[in-house]
């Protein structure tokens, strides 16, 4: 898009800014559309699993429910709690709602469609979700009030917890790959068994998918590890004080780190936009259709289990990070960069 | 233009951010200054085409060390007042050992600048194709494996020095029994009743 606009006569600089400008704003709105959908759609599933309704009022079959929420919270009052630290009280929820679009820039949704391709990619994305903590520490911390700091220092210790092993986890993948570049990682997992696309079909990596799924509802938070927010016991964590748009910022920025886990689990284990079946009239198909497509089934996977299953205990929580995930995802780095110095670089010499 | 604008910014955020976690008076508001600089020193590294320091920057010290650094800020109750108590005290040892670093870093600059090697020569050594991880991974396992091998070590047993010093067994502390969690059944737990009515239940 540089070039094209070099083409209009601008100067190279002038032309990568407005490209870049444009290019964030072609993922960031629409990324803000799918958020609202996908929120509508939590809550669907949500209902169809209990036996209700759900949304079905504004819009037809309450397709706009979102959008009405959103109108609601942006006309009501901000009330800033007088006890609070008036600035870090307002910056926490701008840096959740920023971390959670910044991962966005290296994320491919087609061949060669990507913001930033570059070569650290998914230390890029490890990097940027280690900061979505201290958004949550923040809120939880400027609040001056006691359950959000409770929910504040249950949140980061969770979310340190669980980075680790997804740490290891994408450490597995990026042996196979061989290479940090997400496009790269995308066009490794190419004909498995000679049809299939996906790292999540090779048997070594398939526990690590499953890690990764459940890895990414600790992370953001998830039900059945949405022990951040417990409403019996923390009122509603450390969005107890927020109102208004400050509130939202949370809210968004929550999902739209939801669909980037659902994203990730794509782009890592099956294939990104790649067709499941390494066949060609399915290339046929947009790559990005493929990507949204798996990014929705995924989705529909967290909300199933938001629906079903019921809330960790804080301990279970603890012990499943650190005493089943780190170990095993430990044991699967050994694995897999030993079958690949026996097999890919030339054996025990 | 726009790398020289992006310096300038990075680098006066930086200095700005490095400041103000001296002067500020709050300890939280000194760690968030911290980790702003932290987080404009990695965009300086990503200036300098060293991605892959910029990135373990961030993860490292702003991911997880600054984090620890405000979990123990924020949970300690600190009286300012105290704080800045000793600070007419401190003041003659502070400068001292500021001092003692000024002169160092100008004796490293100095020396570095006016070293046998051609200037030239030192920036750039490694080859362009390569990618920045690849180039680090190749000298980290081949010239310096037991440098790097040693630091993991030194790392190991620091790790478990510090599990040694805060785990002690405690008296009166009822842990959870995990397999026993797991291995119980609804059958163990749960009992049908048909109750006459007016008699009290046995349990």
């Amino acid at each position: 898009m540089t070039a094209f606009f070099q083409n209009l006569g601008l100067p190279f600089e002038g032309a990568w800014l407005l490209s870049t400008i444009i290019g964030i704003l072609v993922i960031a709105l629409p990324l803000m559309l799918a958020v609202a959908m996908i929120i509508y759609a939590d809550r669907k599933i949500w209902a169809a699993m209990a036996l209700r309704r759900g949304p079905n009022v504004v819009g037809p079959f309450g397709l706009l429910q979102s959008f009405a929420d959103g109108a609601k919270v942006f006309l009501q009052e901000t009330i800033i709690p007088s006890a609070s630290n008036r600035t870090l009280f307002l910056i926490a929820p701008i840096i959740t709602f920023t971390v959670a679009l910044m991962a966005w820039a290296v994320i491919p949704f087609q061949v060669g469609v990507v913001l930033a391709n570059i070569n650290v990619g998914l230390l890029y994305i490890l990097a940027i979700s280690s900061l979505g903590v201290y958004g949550v520490v923040l809120s939880g911390w400027a609040s001056n009030s006691k359950y959000p700091f409770y929910s504040a220092i249950r949140a980061s210790a969770q979310m340190i917890s669980y980075e680790v092993s997804i740490g290891f986890i994408l450490i597995t993948v990026v042996l196979w790959a061989g290479s940090f570049n997400i496009s790269t990682i995308i066009e490794s997992q190419k004909g498995y068994y000679g049809f299939l696309n996906g790292n999540g079909f090779n048997p070594l990596l398939f526990p690590m998918a499953i890690m990764f799924l459940i890895s990414a509802m600790a992370e953001t938070a998830r039900a059945p590890f949405d022990l951040t927010e417990a409403e019996s016991e923390l009122v509603a964590g450390y969005q107890t004080e927020y109102s208004s748009m400050a509130f939202a910022l949370f809210w968004l920025g929550e999902y739209a780190n939801v669909i980037l886990m659902c994203g990730l689990n794509a782009i890592l284990f099956w294939g990104g936009y790649l067709p499941p079946f390494d066949w060609a009239p399915l290339y046929l198909v947009p790559g990005i259709i493929w990507f949204l497509a798996k990014i929705a089934f995924f989705f529909f996977v967290f909300s199933w289990v938001k629906a079903t299953v019921p809330r960790y205990r804080y301990d279970q929580l603890m012990r499943l990070g650190w005493k089943i995930f780190l170990p095993t995802s430990l044991l699967f780095v050994f694995l897999v960069s030993g079958f690949l110095m026996l097999t890919r670089y030339g054996g025990a010499q | 233009m726009i790398h020289v604008f992006a310096f300038y910014l990075f680098a006066a955020i930086v200095v700005c951010s490095g400041a103000l976690t001296i002067l500020s008076r709050n300890p939280v508001h000194s760690v968030l200054w911290l980790i702003l600089a932290f987080f404009n020193a990695a965009g300086l590294m990503v200036l300098l085409g060293a991605e892959f320091i910029a990135m373990l920057l961030v993860i490292v010290y702003v991911g997880a060390v600054a984090v620890l650094f405000l979990f123990v800020v924020m949970m300690l109750d600190i009286d300012f007042a105290e704080l800045r108590a000793g600070f007419v005290d401190y003041l003659p040892f502070g400068l001292l050992i500021a001092l003692v670093l000024l002169a160092e870093i100008v004796l490293g600059i100095g020396l570095w600048s006016a070293g046998p090697i051609e200037l030239a020569q030192r920036a750039a050594p490694v080859n362009p194709e390569l990618s920045n991880i690849q180039a680090i991974g190749g000298l980290l396992y081949t010239r310096y494996i037991f440098l790097f091998e040693a630091a993991g070590i030194v790392l190991l047993v620091a790790m478990i020095g510090a599990i040694v010093l805060t785990h002690r067994a405690r008296g009166g502390v009822r842990g959870q029994n995990v397999a026993r969690q797991n291995r119980r059944r609804p059958e163990d737990a749960v009992r049908n009743v048909n109750q006459p009515v007016g008699q009290g239940v046995e349990l």
